[in-house]
């Protein structure tokens, strides 16, 4: 009870005097507003990182592993280092299957990008994927709609398609699209399957995608210069390593490379991504802490800086209330309440600001940014730990403060 | 016994040089007096009233206050025989100057733990009493200076402390206002309060039943009057 009526009283004193000097005050919260909005932007940022990816890089499946001429984690010029190697072939790909023993599918694939038409409607720029029957494991595109290609299929290259939803829905519309032609890149195929909707990912559609048997695409747009990558699922996510040991010896066997030699082919998988995508949030969270930390400590400073001039200021203030009977621990809370005021109006504003800059960055660009809950608590926490530290020094002065002289003082 | 002062003396020092304000002074004060402190300035008046009030510690001898022997108490303890036993009247008056007459005069009763509402009503009462009903509201700087010292008298009664100390009040005031002031420290006397006040005005001072004369920090004349 009593420490409540203080605490009021405190609070009350710290308007008052905020509202005295508006201008000050503000001036003063600038670092931690500034700190506060670095924090949370980045913190905002991260999550939303996390939130995306997450899902996006899990979608890659723990238990697959890819094949390729070029590793995913390369830097500088590590590109001409690794370009003159020999590119992955579809005959690899049938011998890394005919061989292994720890995989439970093996899909080469190709890519390009070509125009869809149906009728007197298109839709440009879709990716298409030329694959195996075992894509259907290897990337779990299982249809939502319709069945995937057989082996039988891609044995006759046959000219048949698998389409993501939202090619479906603009050629089609609300009519079902099974069994409908269309035509890819100037050649007639027939729709055999749709594939579930998958959304957006950092401003990509992952649903504007077409997938045909691998001879089909061969013969339709080219077997040259074009970069295969050969698909693997284990038998088990446990076994992922196991399978990458095998994988890169049957790779040297085929190859028929010496024991002293270099691989010439990356083996990569989606805890590689997982690495290189937690060292870029590391980087950005070291950013956020050291920002956020030197901002926060000059802001600190400020307020402490300003009580000090506060407690000058109102010595005479304070001997009366120590006249009255104010204890020096209520004139200690009464100050540090109102550094903790400073502070949390300074909070206030940056988290403001946070939101706002994160709307923004969503809206603008395809980095999404989540601000929750959690916005409310670190700010509290900002508070208090700012509020109390650098108000300990300037309040504990002002308690100190020996009535009759506090009364002299002019 | 209300107080009782023993060998009370207080040496500031400054730098090497120490200035002896109050010189072994015994006094005793009885529940319901009216004290005037006279003398001249720099007599130690006003260092005696901090002392009585707590405000300000003797560099020896021994200070009774209700048989409690105030010399040993701590800050804390001292905080709370200033916020129970003493209401403190200054010259200059010492209201916070964002406050409104009523938050002022809550003040005292905020250093307690006096809940809002009783907070609220026991000061409108106290503001009554000086006569101010009608100023609750108003901040110290939309006052005259006698009303500004019936606030602070106000405060300084709100708690029903055991004795009222006053270092020259109507100092600041033309003689017409002082006398109003006189009045109500006169009505709080004649209701049983103990006061002990600081003049240089001997009109003034007849109004209490006791003068207390001072000379260089020591008790020159206590008589009682009437
Ligand atoms: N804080 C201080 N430091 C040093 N000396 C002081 C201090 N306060 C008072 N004195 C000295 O103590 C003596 C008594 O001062 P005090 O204020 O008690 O006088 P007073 O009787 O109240 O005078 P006045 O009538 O002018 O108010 C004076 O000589 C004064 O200079
Ligand atoms: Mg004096």
């Amino acid at each position: 009870m009593r420490i409540l009526i203080y605490m009021w009283e405190g609070i009350r004193i710290a308007y008052d005097a905020l509202r005295a000097y508006k201008m000050r005050s503000i001036l003063t919260t600038l670092g931690i507003v500034i700190g506060v909005t670095t924090v949370i932007t980045i913190v905002a940022l991260i999550q939303g990182l996390n939130q995306a990816f997450s899902s996006e890089i899990s979608a890659l499946g723990t238990d697959t592993v890819y094949i390729q001429k070029f590793p995913w984690t390369m830097q500088g010029d590590d590109w001409f280092k690794y370009r003159n190697r020999p590119n992955i072939t579809v005959d690899e790909a049938d011998r890394v299957k005919e061989l292994s023993r720890t995989v439970s599918a093996v899909a080469p694939t190709v890519e390009t990008s070509r125009t869809i038409k149906h009728r007197e409607k298109t839709v440009e720029r879709v990716s298409i994927t030329g694959t195996t029957a075992e894509y259907l494991t290897t990337a779990n595109a299982d249809p939502e709609i319709g069945r995937f290609f057989s082996a039988n299929d891609v044995a006759s290259n046959r000219p048949v398609a698998v389409l993501g939803s939202e090619v479906a829905e603009l050629l089609f519309g609300q009519s079902d699209p099974l069994g409908k032609r269309v035509t890819i890149g100037g050649r007639k195929f027939r729709v055999i399957g749709v594939l579930g909707k998958k959304g957006s990912f950092m401003g990509f559609n992952q649903d504007i995608l077409a997938i045909i048997p691998i001879g089909t695409f061969q013969s339709a747009f080219g077997a040259q210069r074009r970069w295969v990558t050969i698909e693997v699922k284990a038998k088990s996510p446990q076994l992922i390593e196991e399978t990458e040991d095998e994988l890169t010896g049957i790779m040297r066997r085929i190859r028929k490379l010496t024991p002293e030699k270099e691989s010439n082919f990356a083996i990569n998988k989606q805890s590689l991504l997982l690495d290189t995508y937690n060292q870029l949030t590391g980087t950005l969270w070291a950013v956020a802490i050291g920002v956020g930390a030197i901002s926060l400590i000059v802001g600190g400073i400020g307020i402490m800086n300003i009580l000090l001039v506060s407690v000058t200021e109102r010595t005479r203030e304070i001997g009366v209330r120590k006249a009255l009977g104010a204890r020096n621990s209520d004139i200690l809370w009464q100050f540090l309440v109102e550094s903790m005021m400073i502070c949390s109006i300074g909070v206030l504003i940056g988290i403001l600001m946070a939101v706002g800059i994160a709307k923004l960055v969503a809206a603008t660009t395809p980095l999404p940014a989540a601000i929750t809950w959690w916005v409310a608590f670190l700010g509290l926490v900002f508070v208090v730990t700012i509020g109390l530290f650098f108000g300990i020094y300037p309040a504990s002065k002002a308690a100190r403060l020996n009535p009759i002289e506090a009364l002299r003082y002019e | 016994m209300l107080i009782k002062l023993e060998k009370i003396e207080k040496i500031y020092e400054i730098g090497t040089v120490q200035v002896p304000a109050l010189r072994g002074i015994n006094l005793n004060v009885e529940k319901n007096e009216y004290i005037a402190i006279m003398g001249p300035s720099g007599s130690g008046k006003s260092t005696l009233m901090n002392i009585i009030g707590c405000l300000d510690t003797p560099s020896s001898g021994d200070y009774l206050l209700n048989q409690h022997n105030v010399s040993t108490m701590d800050d804390d303890q001292l905080a709370e025989i200033r916020n129970r036993e003493i209401g403190f009247v200054f010259q200059t008056f010492n209201l916070l100057p964002r406050a409104s007459a009523l938050h002022n005069v809550e003040l005292p009763m905020i250093y307690n733990g006096t809940p809002a509402a009783g907070r609220r009503k026991m000061a409108e009462e106290a503001l009554e009493k000086v006569g101010l009903a009608d100023r609750m509201h108003h901040k110290p700087n939309e006052l005259s200076g006698g009303q500004r010292q019936r606030v602070a008298i106000a405060r300084a009664l709100v708690n029903r402390p055991s004795i009222i100390l006053a270092d020259e009040p109507t100092g600041n005031l033309d003689s017409r206002t002082g006398d109003e002031i006189m009045e109500i420290f006169e009505g709080l006397h004649e209701q049983g309060n103990t006061i002990i006040l600081v003049t240089h005005e001997e009109y003034i001072a007849e109004h209490s039943n006791r003068i207390i004369r001072l000379r260089d920090g020591m008790v020159e004349r206590d008589e009682s009057v009437h």
